[in-house]
């Protein structure tokens, strides 16, 4: 693979409300044992790209935790490897990452030093699988400084918080709009790019000088009718999960076996870090339907069309309905959970009831823990 | 290579015959356990966990499982610098190109390999038990006692103590006297297939009996060892520990995992059992499926019920399709309105619609009365199974099957299906 990868994963969101209180949202759980940023890592050891760099410095201590070892998505190599680049403080910076190309600027010896000649760059919040292979023939055949990945979504759909592109029949883009008030199409942008590495150094270094400091609107917009920008549409499942709405929505389509045979069952697979936890065990009284339940977990109560990520213990008697349970919470009997999202680490009492309502709760409860 | 403590060396070469056709492509230590774990993930992990990170695993038997299962050894942080997992098949050399025709004949064969980490001692384990231990401790008690020998025993009870090499230790557990399988046991501590050994002397008496035809530890190199007078102590063990060498005590031992609190805790956080896994993603139990009493790995979708079973990883669960008391393997599949019943189906099965497991009444194996001697319908790995069939109690098949071996769409109870040739 003649490219390197780039995984954005600074973002903090205000959209993701307590979720986002202490981990970053690419080190969100998805899917009942992943976490978001696992997809495009997969994506990146699979289509054999082999030098990553994870920019992240929002609440980065939950992604370095993920990431801790890079065996799991097989960067472990002599050739490349997997680097968690947080900012740093240099003689001639101190800044936070100001914005997405600030974030690569900052780390432009790492571009400079490596030597394939291009970079593919993708946001670590989305839920997606790619053969970059693909998009770089596409982008190479279309002669393309830089190619958007994009998608089409259901025209009803809020899309105010991407970036809408319009195409021509050569799928050049002619417009590049980010989160605008009213859309003129309904193709958006996947945050997935592609760009030769001396051209991303060259923009990186002018947009420097400039102070600007977004890849979207100071790179590609700004360049647009400059540069030859390309679009490459994916027909297949893409989901980006930086809202509460889109965050539970996206899990609750692995309940749907489509989705699951396409993620779990197809290759290539996608990977995660590694638990080591016991098989599920359901004990008398549990009654489980149309729900998917990660490793560790032991039930004893009613769970119906949720996800119980690892190591959830449900209580006697309870009930849990539409909702997202997230890494070792445990459940005390008699609780009744519906349309929640309940926190990892979470320990909630005996007998006590929260619903969303028509609306998604989630659900933070410190309490302290005898039991295990 | 640096200098190590101890090292371990695991037998894993063995069969296990008596767990049948579920061993007829597999060495028995790669046989799955408890829904995503296999035989040998036990020992390995107690190593790990006791701090002993070489180890030279000695197959010989059907080891491609056994092969790629550890691999270069990353599930239990055996991939080491110095040390780590090792596997040592029989070789071939200019003079003594020999299987390995013992148990100590196959450590004396991989002499070499000990020396290279210099060691004061050597862990000697077995692939076949299911049991959480910490050789740490074991090796402290060697220390303490300035022993030459020591022998994990656990105490059994009496009426049991004749299947079993039988320790017979003074008050300080020192042994004086060891009994192969005595009619009449003296004691009850029954060996548990555990040594460590201070290398000299293990050395030493693998040197002066290499010529000794199927040199076996229990046979030959103890009683050399006592008869030289060295010091060997009994290091008794009150832990869980359970020999699944049958398909009935691996079938109860399986099953005891389902247990509301099992004996043997697979939960606790301190001394986890780690293993290779293929599939890593949640299971799915459908709208309609019913699951109760039972233990379910990875990446498994039910759409039927499952009652007091074991379930591996993978295996899909057709509609309608009701498993009862039973262990069913890895990425096997059964399909729709399937009945089964006290039954072991082993890896990567294919079973159809409309089948039924384990109906009728006992009746005694045409095939082997002393492996195949309980309830169980045992169905080999890779086999196939058509729809519309019926299958007995204490059956065992293998291989791929088709609708002409059943006569009348029914294999009795104590028949079996043995099919030849390569697989499908």
């Amino acid at each position: 693979m003649k490219a390197l990868g780039i995984i954005l994963a600074g973002g903090n969101n205000s959209k993701m409300q307590e979720l986002s209180a202490s981990r970053a949202i690419a080190a969100m759980p998805v899917g009942g044992n992943f976490r978001c940023i696992d997809f495009a890592l997969s994506n990146m050891s699979n289509s054999h790209v082999k030098k990553v760099a994870v920019l992240t410095q929002y609440n980065s201590r939950s992604l370095n935790e993920h990431l801790n070892s890079s065996k799991w998505w097989d960067f472990g190599r002599k050739q490349g490897g997997l680097f968690l680049l947080t900012p740093t403080v240099t003689e001639d910076n101190s800044w936070w990452y100001r914005g997405t190309a600030d974030a690569m600027f900052q780390n432009l010896i790492w571009l400079k030093r490596s030597h394939e000649p291009y970079v593919i760059i993708t946001g670590g919040d989305c839920i997606y699988k790619l053969d970059y292979n693909r998009l770089l023939d596409f982008h190479i055949a279309k002669k393309a400084d830089i190619t958007v990945v994009c998608k089409d979504v259901d025209p009803h759909a809020d899309i105010s918080r991407f970036g809408v592109v319009r195409m021509n029949e050569d799928a050049r883009i002619t417009d590049f709009e980010e989160k605008p008030m009213v859309a003129q199409s309904n193709t958006i942008s996947a945050g997935v790019y592609v760009i030769r590495r001396r051209q991303l150094i060259e923009m990186l270094e002018r947009c420097a000088e400039e102070g600007r400091n977004d890849f979207v609107t100071d790179i590609l917009i700004r360049y647009k009718n400059m540069k030859r920008i390309y679009g490459y549409k994916i027909e297949e499942y893409w989901a980006n999960i930086s809202t509460v709405e889109s965050y539970y929505k996206a899990n609750m389509d692995f309940l749907d076996r489509d989705v699951r045979t396409y993620f779990f069952k197809k290759e290539p697979k996608i990977y995660s870090r590694i638990d080591d936890l016991a098989p599920a065990k359901y004990n008398d009284g549990s009654d489980v339907h149309n729900s998917l339940v990660a490793s560790g977990c032991i039930v004893n109560g009613k769970v119906e069309n949720s996800l119980l990520f690892k190591k959830v213990f449900v209580g006697k008697n309870c009930v849990i309905k539409n909702s997202i349970i997230l890494n070792d919470v445990y459940i005390g009997d008699n609780t009744h959970i519906e349309n929640c999202i309940v926190e990892s680490r979470g320990t909630l009492k005996a007998n006590t009831y929260y619903s969303g309502g028509d609306g998604i709760k989630i659900v933070v409860e410190k309490n302290e823990r005898y039991v295990l | 290579m640096g200098k190590k403590e101890m090292i371990a060396m695991l037998l894993a070469g063995g069969q296990g015959s008596r767990l049948g056709v579920l061993t007829e492509d597999v060495a028995k230590p790669a046989v799955s356990f408890g829904g995503k774990y296999r035989i040998i993930d036990f020992p390995l992990s107690n190593c790990i966990n006791s701090g002993v990170d070489t180890v030279g695993v000695l197959t010989q038997y059907q080891p491609l499982r056994l092969n790629s299962h550890i691999g270069i050894g990353m599930p239990w942080d055996l991939d080491r610098n110095n040390g780590g997992v090792m596997v040592l098949p029989p070789y071939e050399s200019i003079e003594n190109t020999d299987w390995y025709t013992g148990t100590a004949n196959a450590i004396y064969q991989n002499i070499r390999y000990i020396e290279n980490y210099d060691p004061d001692y050597v862990l000697i384990l077995s692939g076949d038990h299911i049991y959480k231990m910490d050789y740490e401790s074991m090796l402290d008690f060697h220390k303490d006692n300035k022993s030459d020998v020591t022998i994990a025993v656990m105490p059994v009870p009496m009426e049991e103590a004749s299947r079993f090499g039988i320790m017979i230790a003074d008050s300080e557990h020192r042994i004086n006297e060891f009994e192969e399988k005595p009619e009449k046991p003296r004691s009850n501590l029954a060996s548990m297939g555990i040594y460590i050994f201070s290398w000299p002397v293990l050395k030493d008496a693998l040197l002066s009996l290499k010529n000794q035809s199927g040199l076996d530890f229990g046979k030959h190199i103890i009683p050399y060892c006592h008869d030289k007078g060295m010091r060997l102590f009994a290091y008794e063990f009150t832990g869980y520990w359970k020999d699944v060498g049958t398909l009935s005590s691996y079938w109860e031992a399986n099953m005891e995992l389902v247990d509301l609190i099992p004996e043997f805790n697979l939960y606790e956080e301190y001394w986890k059992v780690y293993t290779q896994s293929d599939n890593i993603e949640p299971q799915y139990l459908s709208a309609d499926a019913v699951v109760e009493r039972s233990i379910i790995g990875e990446g498994t979708e039910v759409y039927g019920e499952v009652h007091h079973s074991v379930i591996g990883t993978g295996v899909t669960i057709g509609k309608g399709t009701v498993v009862r008391d039973s262990i069913i393997m890895k990425d096997t599949c059964l399909g729709d309105n399937v009945d089964v019943s006290h039954a072991i189906i082993a890896e990567c099965c294919k079973i159809g619609d409309n089948v039924k497991i384990g109906v009728g009444e006992f009746a005694p194996s045409k095939l082997n009365e002393k492996i195949y001697n309980a309830d169980l319908a045992v169905i080999g790995e890779r086999s196939v199974i058509p729809s519309n069939v019926s299958i007995g109690k204490n059956t065992a098949i293998s291989g791929v099957t088709e609708p002409s071996d059943y006569e009348d769409g029914l294999l009795p109870s104590g028949d079996y299906i043995m099919k030849e040739g390569e697989d499908a």
